[in-house]
């Protein structure tokens, strides 16, 4: 019974207090929902955005407008039906101010209605569908990474410029890696001799796709695999005797986080990405040199990136308003002026709400201490706006 | 025609592979009538074996070794600790037993190998091509893959069928309670079995992982395809096994490699390669359909009383 009464006073407390006292009103935490994948053999990519997320945080003494932050980490397990199920939670019983994270297309087109609907303000730190760029963009939805299709847009840019005549595409059957095989085919001007799509995330055994591409023989072989997939597609596509036969492009398949499986395999595979560790820039310096010192053993990778800039685009909004967060509308435009130090440098949004942003090459060399990273050879395209923003009703 | 050829190649490769799993799968379920899902988890282990061991010896084959006896070892382990409680229960006690053993060992990997998962290079002489007919290329390791599941079910056929564990264990499969009362020593044959079994998946395991990584879960994709193969070729039967075996292998891998064309010549060409994965990953579950309703026992039951 004195239990029962005492919880009783501490909910009262609790619910009575800040409300009598306006002042204190100010300093209830501003709640963000993270959704990422922190199960599963995938957990690594979502365990870097949490770590740069975390990171981002304590560059800021964990305030944003002066309020404290409290962020909660929700796993969606790879799949978008758990996806959408922790969103709707996030939303609907923790009631939080923003929603970030999202790896996956999938995850992300299953989940991203109860998020406009309830106008929560989302930032999307991977995931670049085509429809959210076009048909589906909402004033509450931003993107700090890309649309799917204009890394791969870049890489059949440069692949034009090897001056590759045919090309063979593989990738995995859902909604990013269609559009990803789509991008490479808008802008590489040779021919498309053979697509291959593969059951996602099942099949991990590329040897049929393979021996195709083999039949083909293309002057080059475009490959989108991220994940441990990439490793698995990089083993078998030596073991196959295509190395040093067929050159094979790609993106996001050799990345910090899968470079430590792929070892030598990775070297002189060439990638794009719209950031890559080594950008001369100070907030990038700080941001990787930071993430080393508090995650030793551990390197950041463009997802980790991308969630960092996630983190300070809210603060930025949040800042902007004074921690006020009742007018949306002035939010939203607060949101628009990416008024933040990017870790990939200058930042703006187009109408859609997508970076308009430059993609780099990158290529997989040994440092001084014997170690496989990633470095910039050269910039493919700058200031690149994604091919859907005008189907995006958003002037 | 290099291409078929290729295809058929992989297609004997898988499922010869798959012959490592299921043979474990269904002698533990037909001697000991033993639901096993942690068959997969034996498949991990064996795999984490040997990218650990071939990381201190230095050497693939004899980290590989290392790692055969080692899940040998955590097999009789289990069946001492654990199996031995769930003989003689309802099934679901067997599922729910064993479900647990996966949790279990998705954990403990976690715990003492961290949650990044490992790879396990192959030394050069077999991460090339070979050329097995002039004009024609194929992986070395596969063929190598090719040629020791071979050599292992030959093996095990010799076993089984020559020898008088052999004659123990299929005796075991078609009359348990008979080989009992004759006094053999049930407990130690059923130990060795399951030994046997966890081998087996740890060579599958093992073997397989220069191809795929080593990490958690994955053993539990593959342990679905495994029992599909125990159910096609007719549960406790080796020989059924290594026919359905096979026989998965060849559709699974030629349903990749030629539905897609084949569908592309009736729907259009995008529409074709959005079906194309998710039907041609429906196939073996479409052949053990059929199989199940023209023989519901299997194509090659094992006897029953």
């Amino acid at each position: 019974m004195r239990k029962t009464l005492l919880a009783a006073g501490a909910t009262l407390l609790l619910a009575g207090g800040p409300a009598m006292n306006p002042a204190l009103a100010q300093q209830k935490p501003i709640k963000i929902g993270f959704v990422s994948t922190f199960s599963g053999p995938v957990a690594v990519i979502g365990n870097d955005m949490r770590n740069s997320f975390e990171l981002a945080l304590d560059h800021m003494g964990r305030k944003m407008g002066g309020r404290p932050v409290e962020v909660i980490y929700e796993d969606d397990g790879f799949k978008p039906e758990v996806g959408k199920q922790k969103t709707e939670k996030l939303i609907e019983s923790d009631k939080v101010d923003f929603i970030s994270g999202y790896i996956w297309s999938n995850v992300l087109l299953a989940s991203i209605k109860p998020v406009v609907d309830s106008k929560t303000f989302l930032v999307i730190a991977n995931a670049g569908p085509s429809q959210v760029a076009g048909e589906l963009c909402s004033p509450y939805v931003f993107s700090t990474s890309w649309q799917n299709d204009q890394t791969p847009q870049a890489m059949g840019l440069y692949m034009n410029q090897k001056g590759a005549k045919s090309v063979f595409l593989i990738g995995p059957n859902y909604a990013a890696g269609k559009d990803m095989l789509a991008g490479v085919a808008s802008t590489f001007k040779g021919k498309v001799v053979g697509q291959e799509l593969t059951t996602w995330p099942a099949q991990l055994d590329f040897s049929a796709e393979l021996a195709k591409a083999k039949a083909a023989n293309p002057d080059a072989i475009f490959v989108f695999y991220p994940g441990k997939a990439g490793v698995q597609f990089l083993a078998q596509y030596a073991q196959a005797g295509l190395k040093g036969k067929i050159p094979l492009y790609t993106a996001f398949t050799i990345d910090e986080l899968s470079l430590p499986l792929q070892k030598d395999l990775a070297l002189g595979v060439p990638g794009a990405q719209e950031w890559v560790n080594d950008l001369p820039n100070d907030a990038n310096k700080k941001f990787v040199a930071d993430y080393i010192a508090k995650y030793p053993g551990h390197k950041p990778s463009f997802y980790g990136a991308q969630s960092y800039d996630a983190a300070n685009l809210i603060a930025s909004a949040v800042a902007a308003t004074k921690g006020d967060l009742s007018d949306k509308e002035a939010l939203r435009k607060a949101f628009e002026k990416a008024n933040f130090k990017s870790v990939r440098g200058n930042f703006k949004f187009g109408n859609n709400h997508i970076p308009i942003q430059n993609f780099y090459l990158q290529d997989v060399v040994k440092d001084s201490k014997g170690d496989f990273v990633l470095k910039t050879v050269a910039t493919i395209v700058k200031d690149n706006q994604d091919m859907f923003h005008d189907k995006c009703p958003m002037k | 025609m290099t291409l078929f050829i290729e295809q058929c190649l992989n297609g004997l490769q898988f499922g010869l592979l798959l012959f490592l799993l299921a043979a474990g799968l269904t002698l533990v379920f037909g001697i000991m009538d033993l639901v096993n899902l942690a068959h997969g988890s034996l498949y991990m282990v064996g795999a984490y074996l040997a990218a650990t061991f071939a990381a201190w010896t230095g050497s693939f084959v004899l980290g590989a070794m290392l790692a055969l006896v080692g899940t040998l070892l955590v097999g009789m382990a289990v069946e001492v600790v654990v199996m031995r409680r769930l003989y003689g229960r309802d099934h679901l006690d067997h599922v729910l037993g064993t479900f647990g053993l996966i949790l279990f060992f998705d954990e403990l990997v976690r715990l003492i190998w961290g949650a990044e998962g490992l790879s396990l290079p192959l030394p050069s002489w077999l991460n090339r091509s070979v050329t097995i007919l002039p004009g024609f290329d194929y992986s070395a390791y596969k063929f190598a893959i090719i040629v020791v599941t071979l050599a292992v079910a030959t093996g095990l056929y010799v076993l089984v069928m020559r020898t008088r564990v052999g004659m123990l264990i299929r005796a075991g499969a078609s009359n348990r309670e008979m080989v009992g009362a004759l006094g053999v020593n049930i407990k130690l044959l059923f130990t060795l079995v399951f030994g046997l079994g966890a081998a087996l998946a740890g060579l599958a395991g093992l073997m397989q992982a220069p191809i795929l990584t080593v990490q958690i879960g994955m053993g539990e994709n593959i342990l679905i395809i495994a029992f599909v193969i125990t159910v096609i070729g007719g549960i406790g039967s080796i020989r059924g096994a290594f026919i359905a075996a096979l026989l998965v292998g060849f559709v699974d891998t030629l349903g990749r490699a030629f539905f897609p064309d084949l569908l592309r010549l009736v729907l259009s060409p995008n529409a074709a390669s959005t079906a194309a994965p998710a039907l041609s990953s429906m196939l073996i579950y479409l052949v053990m359909a059929i199989v199940l309703v023209v023989r519901p026992e299997g194509l090659f039951p094992a006897v029953r009383k």
